[in-house]
């Protein structure tokens, strides 16, 4: 197909500016086989029908081609998928294990106890701001941000930062479609997941001597996670609390700068913030469609179609969100939207994991941006956007402001 | 402020527990508790739970979303009487104002209290996590209607479209809801049943006085019956660190519900808890002490229980008394109504300004072979309450069906069990995914090579997708490959009770010859009484 179908445009790095545009078209064919024989699902309806249909696999290694991916030795020792990347019982019995940690049933108040922790994090950037009259809002402030909280929490050093975000980047690489086969990709994931792993069984090692209060050490020295798992699901917390909440919280201030009547309502109504935060998810989401491709596992009937088992399954879930059959004016950026079921943290079993998290960082962000940056204003729009179609966000986000008011004084002034 | 968790859409996703903790609590995976009246002070972190609720299952100071204003109207009446204050009673006075009914609205309740939610009664009151008072529905925007609370009904005078009241009065109207839903069956023995410390459990009065008992300090307290509300109290008697023995005349708890096979495994689950069940034993006599107080209990083996409280949950009995005489299809069964909720009357034919909705309600169910129906099920409640308000003031030509799959829940044990369809309307069962052992499944049931039902233990977030298979009447059992499926898939028989039919105490005499003449007499209808 010379100027590509509505998926391949969706791909297209020209198309990143905005994609929504291309939904309509998208979604006139709710359930779309691709030249490449996978299918891509872009209805709301349908989207959801799936994400809790236990015929679709998120395992890849039920793809034969990916199955078969086995390392040279100076890659092992490879590790097992993530949990995001595995079925039921595996998943449900790792989740819950990192849960123990992280949630309820076990540690309901762990993320809530954070919220301190975070605004002064968060007060911390912004005051780093002062006396500037331009920002990069990604640079200076939604990614050191969202970073700082997760090693924190993992119990990674600052310092090995630098070092983590390189792995992640290309982790991030290797969801997007756009770089390579699907077994090209898995291949490179497993490489790099090699490599974070032998990172992080040192760190383990190093917490086991002299634990601290963080997640690997209580994971570690709890001993229920064998620890290939544990390295696992370490990489897939690190990069997924790195590589999204940056793009929420930029894809925010976007949005509200975009929408200077609700940015100025903020100032006045912080309580807005919760439901802000959720338009966001739906209207412009950080993760347009799960990394994680999912396979049938049977051959599954829907949206006037078949599935054919053993087909991948791509899931638009940043369509679906946009779908006029479910969300009246969809385009429209409402933050007092009711019945607001977005697709923005997926759905089902494998609904995020770290939803929680990014809530609190993104209410907590916003909320004291637009109280403390005076007038501010886009400089470019759009802005420059990173390459991935799934986990889109921009570069860079530059806002220039008149000045950036104190702390005391912007919340004395509400 | 009062939450509201529409439990029939909780998924256990348990985004509000990490949001609002102090207000919010999951038992274990899925399993929700949570407060009803959270302080005011709370409100801004119960308001952060209520939107990150991926399945907006949670609502402050509301009921959820009411369906849309209906397209066209057919004759609007002016009265609308609804006898039965309770969760169907409140969701249909608000459907009929949503939808546009402007007239006079009188609802009619025999408790003195305005509408509450029931569910919490066998959990958070009896816990006293939250007293009885407290478990009002909220009502959001004023219904304009007129409560005559704490007055019985005890007539229906259909001639003259009138419901008689205890107190004399008579109240006119041109659209009649019932759904005054169904009563605790009490101790057969009035003599026992009397008995200080024999308790039933169906209203906040009942979960009052069984919460102060109980966090008064007993020795042990019996459970007479193992269906859903026996086996939550003891559920929660144990979690209070109570000793409890629960008797069951069936093979396992539950086994009325969910047949034999979930039943064994809800035995053991008792078991592992604790519970001191008692199975394939009725209680055949409660004994007093000679001051009036309960000492125990004869089971119809010759053993006893000592106990100084017996909670008696033998089901329930439909408020059908004070239709006695009326003229309409009302007994034992409940009252008999089409699938719009339209009442038929004793000749079978439907009426047009009488209808039926929730508890009471016994309705034909196509995808139940169009079998008569009766759910005791909130959200059966909400959805047939909707429908039947929507239908009191339609045109003809635009009525609805009321369709909705049953949908039922029950925490227990730390358990979150949901069911989607007909359980009872099986002859195999099959577990497809998750673990017996670790007390996460899916099983499914089947009749006669068709999906008819699922029931969940933590495992909520599949459920719709079987409620989808029974909706397409999917084969059964299902032969696709799927996640999480057991190494061995293989049907067995559902060990479904024998269903005994209530009908048999339904004594029609029918006359006539010429069919302008024939015509039906109900001459028994079971020992309904009056109110």
């Amino acid at each position: 197909m010379p100027d590509g179908n509505a998926y391949d445009q969706f791909l297209d790095y020209a198309n990143r500016a905005n994609p929504y545009r291309l939904f309509p078209e998208l979604r006139k064919t709710p359930v779309a086989r691709q030249p490449d024989g996978s299918y891509v699902v872009s209805t709301y309806d349908e989207i959801v029908s799936l994400l809790h249909d236990p015929r679709v696999s998120s395992d890849l290694r039920n793809v034969p081609e990916i199955a078969a991916i086995a390392l040279p030795p100076e890659h092992a020792p490879q590790l097992p998928p993530e949990f995001i990347r595995r079925d039921p019982p595996d998943h449900d019995r790792l989740r819950s294990l990192a849960m123990k940690y992280f949630g309820p049933p076990h540690s309901p108040d762990r993320i809530s106890r954070l919220t301190p922790r975070i605004d002064r994090i968060v007060t911390d950037l912004i005051d780093g701001l002062a006396g500037r009259t331009r920002i990069d809002i990604v640079d200076d402030f939604a990614y050191p941000l969202p970073v700082t909280v997760i090693c924190e929490l993992l119990g990674v050093p600052k310092a090995d930062e630098q070092r983590l975000h390189a792995w992640s980047q290309l982790l991030v690489g290797t969801n997007d479609p756009t770089t390579g086969t699907i077994v090209e990709r898995n291949r490179r994931r497993f490489e790099t997941m090699a490599e974070l792993g032998r990172y992080f069984d040192d760190l383990v090692e190093a917490h086991l001597r002299d634990p601290g209060d963080d997640l690997l050490s209580a994971l570690a020295t709890d001993g229920e996670m064998a620890r290939p798992d544990l390295l696992s699901t370490a990489g897939l917390l690190f990069v997924a609390g790195h590589e999204t909440t940056v793009n929420l919280v930029t894809n925010g201030m976007l949005t509200l700068l975009r929408h200077p009547d609700v940015l100025e309502r903020l100032r006045h109504e912080p309580e807005l913030v919760v439901t802000a935060v959720e338009e966001l998810l739906r209207y412009e989401p950080p993760i347009q469609m799960p990394g994680p491709r999912r396979t049938a596992l049977a051959d599954i009937d829907i949206g006037g179609t078949t599935i054919p088992k053993g087909s991948v399954i791509v899931l638009v879930l940043a369509s679906g969100s946009r779908d006029p059959e479910r969300f009246p004016d969809p385009d429209r950026f409402d933050p007092d939207r009711r019945d607001n079921q977005h697709l923005g943290f997926g759905g089902g079993i494998h609904y995020c994991f770290g939803a929680p998290l990014a809530r609190t960082e993104t209410q907590i962000a916003l909320t004291e941006l637009v109280g403390r940056l005076v007038n501010p204003r886009l400089v470019t729009d759009p802005p420059p956007y990173r390459h991935p179609p799934n986990l889109r966000g921009p570069e860079h986000l530059l806002v220039d402001v008149d000045r950036v008011e104190p702390v005391t004084r912007a919340r004395a002034g509400g | 402020m009062r939450v509201v968790v529409d439990l029939t859409r909780c998924q256990g996703y348990g985004q509000c527990a990490f949001a609002a903790p102090d207000v919010f609590r999951m038992a274990r995976n899925e399993a929700l508790m949570y407060e009803l009246n959270p302080d005011d002070s709370r409100r801004a972190q119960v308001l952060r739970a209520a939107a990150a609720c991926p399945v907006q299952a949670l609502v402050v100071d509301e009921l959820g979303p009411l369906p849309a204003q209906a397209s066209g109207h057919g004759r609007m009446p002016e009265r609308v009487v609804i006898v039965g204050a309770s969760l169907a009673g409140l969701r249909a006075a608000a459907t009929l104002r949503r939808q546009g009914f402007r007239g006079s609205l009188t609802l009619i309740g025999d408790e003195p209290d305005r509408p509450y939610d029931r569910p919490p009664l066998s959990k958070q009151v009896l816990t006293g996590q939250v007293n009885a008072q407290q478990t009002l529905l909220p009502r959001r925007g004023e219904l304009h209607a007129k409560w005559l609370l704490g007055t019985p009904a005890t007539g229906l005078d259909l001639a003259a479209k009138q419901v008689l009241l205890a107190d004399g009065r008579r109240v006119g109207y041109d659209r009649l809801l019932i759904a005054t839903g169904v009563r605790a069956r009490p101790w057969p023995n009035p003599a026992e049943a009397a008995l200080d410390g024999v308790f039933v459990l169906r209203d906040s009065h009942d979960a009052a006085l069984l919460h102060d008992r109980l966090a008064g300090g007993v020795n042990r307290v019996l459970v007479i019956g193992g269906g859903f509300n026996g086996s939550e109290i003891a559920s929660v008697c144990r979690d209070m660190g109570l000793a409890v023995t629960l008797v069951d005349r069936g093979p396992a708890p539950l086994t009325g519900a969910l047949g034999g096979v979930v039943g064994a495994i809800a035995a053991d689950i008792q078991r592992e808890h604790g519970v001191d069940l008692r199975c394939g034993v009725t209680a055949a006599a409660l004994e007093g002490d000679g001051a009036g107080r309960l000492r125990g209990a004869r089971l119809s083996d010759g053993s006893t229980v000592e106990a100084d409280v017996a909670v008696v949950a033998l089901g329930a009995e439909r408020n059908v008394g004070w239709l006695a005489g009326s003229g309409l299809a009302a007994g034992v069964w409940g009252v008999g109504c089409d699938a719009g909720c339209r009442a038929f009357n004793v000749n079978g034919i439907v009426c047009d300004d009488v209808f039926v909705a929730g508890d009471v309600a016994r309705f034909p169910h196509p995808v139940y072979g169009y079998q008569f129906l009766t759910l005791e099920h909130w959200g059966n409640a909400m959805a047939q309450a909707q429908v039947a308000a929507h239908n009191m003031i339609a045109a003809s030509s635009d009525l609805w069906p009321h369709l909705s799959l049953p949908v039922f829940w029950s925490a227990q044990f730390g358990l979150n069990i949901k069911s989607v369809g007909v359980p009872t309307f099986a002859d195999e069962v099959v577990f497809t995914q998750g673990s017996v052992a670790d007390r996460r499944f899916v099983a499914v049931y089947g009749y006669h090579g068709r999906i008819t039902a699922a029931v969940t233990f933590d495992q909520a977030m599949w459920l719709d997708f079987y409620r989808d298979l029974i909706e397409q009447a999917a084969p059964f059992p299902p032969t696709f490959d799927m996640v999480g499926k057991p190494g061995k898939v293989q049907p067995v028989p559902a060990e479904v009770p024998q269903r005994i039919s209530a009908l048999h105490d339904a004594t029609v005499v029918v006359t006539g010859h010429d069919p302008a003449e024939r015509r039906a007499t109900l001459v028994t209808a079971g020992p309904g009484r009056a109110d």
